[in-house]
């Protein structure tokens, strides 16, 4: 039972970090692939804040469940630390997209349209 | 500045203490060494921090704010799928051989002015299907919004479920 | 029970692949046409650096790897808004 119940979880650790290199890998090739400034933020604006949250959301199901037992109190907060990190991510990935594309289109970068070349 | 006067009516003191707590239990979650030069260290910092910026944590009554974050915690469940929607949207989008991207500059108006939820918003639509914000009018509440395509700036012009969600939220209907 | 090894070996494997995503921004931040390119893909490198600060920290088993990580999340945020800011407005700082 113990051990049907480590083989779910580690399947489960596995898929978090499975997917989240998945959606990262999506946004490097978006990063690369698409045609202008603006369209290439798209990609890596939401692609990299969902994968690497999932990954280090993996990683945080992993540690709970093999360090935390009888560790020392500095190795049991380190969750709470990975959860911070999620939130943050999740806060400043979003703002430092939307300032960088802000700063772009103040300044007179011209977005790409159907039929342009690309840039 | 209506909020301003009601910080002032429920007292500095209390904005310092809440500072203060908040600031005290992040620093042991961070530190997690409990000997006595370590917690005196965060005391003595988080009692600066509090006396300082003890107005930027605190800007409204208790209980309000108590029951915001409770709408805002259901609201960031429906974030959250949309999110993944997102995510699977540009994947397929990028990954597609002939890449079905049409992109499109919006602008519309919503009715939210204070600073908490228009950057709710703004991240929110930065975050969900194909569209990211590039400018934000606060005066006005004029978003200024980057669309890959014409069927994502469509749900921001014409559906308009997420200014309703973000507004029954933040409650400025 | 799941030997440690195996593991270490998925950790590995995941940090491999975040440094071929590294790698494939670090194309970008080359060659990227202008210079907006170029801050978003440092900022994208910066943003998969603290995953992979994270996942070094369970491969060498150094819980101190964490506290950079959530360092490194801070500075990486606050110097792309500083190059953002400087480039719209030419100064970082105006009064």
């Amino acid at each position: 039972m113990v051990e049907l119940i480590e083989t779910i979880l580690l399947a489960v650790v596995v898929l978090f970090l499975a997917a989240g290199v998945f959606f990262m890998l999506a946004g490097a090739i978006g990063l690369l692939r698409l045609p202008d400034f603006y369209t290439r933020l798209h990609a890596t604006g939401k692609c990299d804040t969902l994968g690497e949250v999932l990954i280090i959301f993996g990683l945080l199901l992993y540690h709970i469940y093999y360090y935390s037992p009888g560790a020392e109190l500095s190795v049991q907060l380190v969750p709470v630390k990975l959860l911070f990190l999620i939130c943050f991510i999740f806060f400043a990935n979003p703002t430092a997209t939307h300032a960088i594309m802000k700063a772009a289109y103040n300044t007179g970068v011209k977005p790409w349209k159907k039929g342009d070349r690309r840039m | 500045m209506g909020e301003k006067s009601l910080s002032a009516k429920s007292g500095k003191g209390f904005g310092i203490f809440v500072t203060f707590c908040a600031m005290f239990l992040f620093w042991l979650l961070l530190s997690g060494i409990l000997d006595v030069l370590h917690v005196g260290a965060g005391i003595i910092c988080s009692a600066i921090i509090a006396f300082v910026s003890h107005d930027l944590l605190v800007t409204q009554k208790w209980d309000k704010m108590l029951r915001k974050s409770g709408r805002f915690i259901i609201y960031i469940v429906w974030e959250l799928w949309q999110i993944l929607l997102a995510n699977l949207d540009v994947a397929y989008r990028v990954l597609h051989p002939k890449m079905p991207i049409d992109p499109v500059v919006i602008e519309f108006d919503t009715s939210l002015r204070s600073d908490l939820a228009i950057v709710t918003l703004a991240n929110s639509i930065t975050l969900t299907p194909g569209t990211i914000t590039i400018n934000v009018d606060q005066e006005r509440g004029r978003f200024q919004v980057h669309s890959i395509a014409q069927k994502p700036a469509d749900a921001l012009l014409v559906d308009k479920t997420m200014q309703e969600k973000v507004a029954k939220v933040f409650m400025e209907e | 029970m799941i030997e440690p090894e195996a593991m270490l070996t998925i950790f590995l494997a995941t940090a491999l692949l975040i440094v071929v995503t590294i790698i494939l921004a670090l194309y970008r931040a080359t060659l990227g046409p202008e210079v907006y390119n170029r801050v978003a893909a440092v900022n994208v490198i910066g943003t998969k650096t603290i995953v992979l600060l994270v996942i070094i920290g369970y491969i060498f088993e150094r819980p101190l790897f964490f506290d950079i990580s959530l360092l490194y999340a801070l500075l990486n945020f606050i110097g792309t808004l500083a190059f953002a800011k400087y480039l719209e407005r030419g100064e970082v700082w105006s009064s």
